[in-house]
C-alpha cells in the first residue's frame, strides 16, 4: 500500500476542518444546517472514528460500545452535578471513564478474538445497560435517566466561581459562552476536527502499522515473537474514549443521560456507521455517521401527506400504491431502511462508501487513459 | 428442598427455548460455517405462525341474532367462526388448540424461510469473513423484525394455551413432596416435553439416517464429502431449512408462556449465543446442556433470597457465565478442537 505524502495529509485534514466548520452552510440547502442535528453529526462521527480505530485497524468487531458511550454520558451528568457547569471537566472525566471502562472490559475480552471477542464485548455491554436499569439505580436513576436538579452541589462553580445559577436550571457553558446553538455545535466541531487530527496521526504511525498487521495476519506476527494483545488493547482503549467523549458531549449537549444509550442497538448503530462510510479509512465513519443520523432525521419526518405530494405526478391508483410501499420505510418505519441498508451496503459495498467512491474515481480514470488502469490496481486502504 | 425443585423446573422452560435455538444455530454454523445472527428472528417469525394461525382459524362472519339484546336493546351481534359454523365441536376445540396446530403450519412454513433464506443471501456469504457475515445477518434480523411490526403492530400479543393444559401441575406429588407444595404451570411442562422431543429428533435425524450421516461426514469434512461426488451444498440447504424449521417450532409453543412481540428476535438472539459460546461453539450436546444449564442458572439468579445476597444478580448472570467460562475454558463446555479456535 501506498502512504500518502505529509502534504496531502495536512490538505485532507484542512479540507476536513473547512468542510466542518462550513457545515451550516453546506447542509443548509439540505434543510439540515440547523444546530441540533449538526451537533448530532459530530458527536457520532466522533464516536465512529474512534470505532474505527479498533474495528478499522485491528478488525476486532465489538458489539459493546455503547457501554463506553452510555459511561461517558453518565460521567458527564455527574460531573455536571458535583463540580462544574463547565463542560471542559466533564468531558476529561468521561473519557477518563470511558478509557477506565475499555481498559477492564479490553483486558477480559482481547484473550479472544473473531466472534468470540464480539459475543464477550456484547455480554459485557448488556451487563452494564442491565445494570444501569436495575441495580445501580442510585447512581443512574434507572428508567428515568439521569437529570439535574436544581440542588446539585456543583461545589467548584460555587466556592470558586462563586457562580448562583438561582431557580433556573443551568445549562453547560464554557466560561461564560451558552452550549446551545451554534456554540454548541462550534464546540463539537472543534473537538471532531481535533479527534480526526488524532486519528490520522494514529493511521499513519508506527502504532497504527502494528495494528494493520494485527488485522492482516495475527498469528504471523506472534510468530514473530511480538506479543500483540497489548497494541490491540491500546487501539481498544482509546476507542473506548474516543466512545466515552462522544457520550459526554452528548450529556453536554442535552445534560440528561440514560441506560438505552447503553443497549447493543446503539452499539450495532456505530457499526453500521463505521461500515457505510468504510471501514479503515479515515473520513469513511464520519460521513457514514452524518448519512445515517441525516437520513434518520429526514425519513423519520416523512408521513402520508408529504409522500402523496412527492408521487403526486402519478396516476390516483399508482400513486397510493406507491405511497404504501414507500410508507413501509418512512416515519415508524425507518428501521427498516436502516436494516435493509444494512444489509445492501454489506452485500454490494462491503468497503462502504469510500470504495464507491473509489471505484467510480478508478473508473473515469481508466477512461481516461491507458496509464490510470496501470496504477489503479492498488486499492485505497 | 422442594424450594430448589421449583427453580429448577422454572428454568427447564426457557431452558428449552435457549437450547433449541442454540441447537439450530450450531448446526448452522458447524454445516456451513455461517453465523447466524438473524437466527433470533427465525423463533420470532415461529411465534408469529401461532398468531396468524390463531388469526385465520378464528376468522368469522357476523350474524344478527334476534332473540338475544344486548344492553341497548338492539339486537346483537354474535360472531361465529367459521370453523364453529363448519365443524361444530370439532372446529371449536380446532381453535382450541390453535397453538399445537400452528405446528402444522410453522413447519413448511419455516422450512421455505429458512430455504429462501440460504439460497438468496447466506450462499452468497460462505468465503465472506465472519464480520461480515454478521453484519448482514443482524441487518436481515432488523428488517424481519421491523415487516413483523409493520403487520403485527408493536404490542405483545397474547396467545392462550389450551384449556385443559392451562392450569398449575401439582408435580411434587409425583416425587413425594407434599400436595401443593411444588406447583407447575402444566404447559411449562409440556414446553419441555416439547422440547425434548424436537431435540431427540433432531440428533436421530443426524445419527440414525443416511442424510444424516452425510451432513455429519459434511461438517467433519467438506471437501472430501464433495469428492466422492456427493452434492453436500443441496444437503446443507436443507440443513439450514431444518435449523429454521427448530427455531420456528420453538417460537410457536413458547407464545403461551410470553406474549410475542417483534423484539423477541433480538432479546433472544443475544442470549441463545451465548448459549453457544457457553456450549462450545460446534458442539451439538453442548448447545442443548448449556441451554437447559443456563435456563435453571438464570431461574436461580431470580430467587429473593440470592437476589437478597448479590443484588442484581438475575439480570447478570448469564453473561457472567459467558465471560467466566470463555476466559477458564475458551473453547466452551464441549467445544471441538479446531472449531472457531482464533
Amino acid at each position: 500500500m501506498n502512504t500518502p505524502s505529509k502534504t496531502s495529509d495536512m490538505i485532507l485534514l484542512v479540507c476536513f476542518a473547512a468542510a466542518v466548520l462550513a457545515g451550516p452552510i453546506i447542509m443548509a440547502p439540505f434543510g439540515a444546517g440547523y444546530p441540533d442535528l449538526l451537533q448530532k453529526f459530530a458527536i457520532f462521527g466522533i464516536f465512529a472514528i474512534g470505532f474505527n480505530i479498533l474495528f478499522g485497524l485491528t478488525g476486532y468487531l465489538s458489539f459493546g460500545h455503547a457501554a463506553f458511550l452510555g459511561a461517558g454520558s453518565y460521567t458527564a451528568v455527574w460531573a455536571f452535578k458535583l463540580f462544574s457547569m463547565n463542560p471542559i471537566p466533564a468531558l476529561i472525566l468521561a473519557v477518563v471513564m470511558g478509557g477506565v471502562f475499555a481498559l477492564i472490559i479490553g483486558f477480559v475480552s482481547l484473550r479472544r478474538s473473531g466472534i468470540y471477542f464480539s459475543i464477550l464485548t456484547l455480554a459485557f455491554a448488556q451487563m452494564s445497560y442491565n445494570l444501569a436499569y436495575s441495580v445501580l439505580t442510585p447512581i443512574t436513576n434507572g428508567e428515568t435517566g439521569l437529570q439535574l436538579v436544581q440542588s446539585d452541589p456543583r461545589w467548584i462553580d460555587t466556592a470558586i466561581f462563586g457562580i448562583d445559577y438561582g431557580s433556573v436550571l443551568p445549562s453547560s457553558s464554557l466560561f461564560g459562552i451558552d452550549m446551545t446553538g451554534f456554540h454548541g455545535f462550534y464546540f463539537c466541531a472543534a473537538i471532531l476536527i481535533l479527534c480526526f487530527y488524532v486519528s490520522m496521526r494514529i493511521f499513519r504511525s508506527p502504532f497504527g502499522m502494528m495494528l494493520r498487521a494485527v488485522k492482516t495476519n495475527q498469528n504471523r506476527m506472534n510468530y514473530t515473537g511480538l506479543n500483540t494483545r497489548p497494541y490491540a488493547l491500546a487501539a481498544f482503549v482509546i476507542s473506548g474514549m474516543y466512545a466515552g467523549l462522544a457520550g459526554g458531549l452528548m450529556a453536554v449537549m442535552d445534560p440528561l443521560a440514560g441506560a438505552e444509550r447503553m443497549q447493543w442497538t446503539a452499539s450495532g448503530e456505530v457499526v453500521l456507521m463505521t461500515i457505510l462510510g468504510g471501514t479503515g479509512t479515515l473520513l469513511g465513519p464520519v460521513i457514514g455517521a452524518g448519512a445515517i443520523k441525516y437520513f434518520e432525521n429526514i425519513f423519520s419526518a416523512f408521513n402520508e401527506n408529504i409522500l402523496m405530494g412527492f408521487f403526486s405526478f402519478l396516476p390516483e391508483g399508482l400513486q397510493h400504491a406507491a405511497v404504501s410501499v414507500a410508507g413501509l420505510f418512512v416515519g415508524e418505519g425507518w428501521h427498516l431502511t436502516l436494516g435493509v441498508l444494512f444489509m445492501v451496503i454489506v452485500i454490494f459495498l462491503p468497503g462502504g462508501l469510500m470504495e464507491g467512491v473509489a471505484r467510480i474515481g478508478r473508473l473515469f480514470k481508466r477512461k481516461s487513459g491507458d496509464d490510470g488502469a496501470k496504477t489503479a490496481t492498488v486499492p485505497a486502504e | 428442598m422442594d424450594a430448589i425443585l421449583l427453580q429448577i423446573l422454572n428454568g427447564l422452560d426457557k431452558g428449552g427455548a435457549y437450547a433449541l435455538i442454540a441447537l439450530g444455530l450450531t448446526i448452522i454454523f458447524g454445516t456451513l460455517g455461517v453465523v447466524n445472527f438473524a437466527h433470533g428472528a427465525l423463533f420470532m417469525l415461529g411465534a408469529f405462525c401461532a398468531v396468524t394461525t390463531k388469526t385465520l382459524l378464528t376468522l368469522s362472519f357476523t350474524t344478527i341474532d334476534d332473540t338475544q339484546k344486548d344492553f341497548l336493546g338492539n339486537p346483537l351481534e354474535v360472531e361465529t367462526p367459521y370453523l364453529v359454523h363448519w365443524f361444530g365441536d370439532f372446529g371449536s376445540s380446532m381453535i382450541e388448540f390453535s397453538v399445537p396446530v400452528a405446528i402444522l403450519m410453522a413447519i413448511p412454513v419455516m422450512l421455505f424461510v429458512g430455504i429462501a433464506m440460504e439460497r438468496g443471501l447466506i450462499r452468497y456469504f460462505y468465503k465472506r469473513p465472519h464480520a461480515e457475515q454478521i453484519l448482514v445477518t443482524f441487518g436481515l434480523a432488523i428488517v424481519l423484525g421491523e415487516i413483523v411490526k409493520k403487520f403485527y403492530g408493536a404490542n405483545p400479543i397474547p396467545q392462550a394455551a389450551p384449556e385443559m393444559l392451562r392450569g398449575m401441575t401439582d408435580f411434587g406429588v409425583l416425587l413425594g413432596f407434599d400436595p401443593g407444595s411444588v406447583p407447575y404451570p402444566t404447559w411449562r411442562l409440556v414446553y419441555f416435553l416439547f422440547s425434548l422431543m424436537v431435540i431427540g429428533a433432531v440428533f436421530a435425524f443426524l445419527q440414525f439416517t443416511t442424510f444424516g450421516m452425510v451432513v455429519r461426514a459434511g461438517m467433519a469434512d467438506r471437501e472430501t464429502v464433495g469428492l466422492l461426488g456427493i452434492d453436500i451444498d443441496k444437503r446443507f440447504t436443507t440443513v439450514f431449512g431444518i435449523a429454521a424449521v427448530v427455531a420456528g417450532l420453538a417460537g410457536v409453543m413458547y407464545t403461551p408462556i410470553q406474549p410475542p412481540d417483534y423484539h423477541w428476535g433480538l432479546d433472544f438472539l443475544v442470549l441463545s449465543f451465548v448459549v453457544v459460546v457457553v456450549g462450545g461453539m460446534g458442539s451439538l450436546g453442548g448447545a442443548v446442556a448449556a441451554g437447559f444449564l443456563l435456563g435453571i442458572v438464570q431461574s436461580f439468579a431470580s430467587m429473593n433470597e440470592v437476589k437478597a445476597i448479590f443484588p442484581g444478580i438475575d439480570q447478570i448472570i448469564i453473561y457472567l457465565i459467558a465471560v467466566i467460562i470463555l476466559l477458564v475454558r475458551p473453547r466452551g463446555l464441549m467445544g471441538r478442537k479446531g472449531v472457531m479456535e482464533t
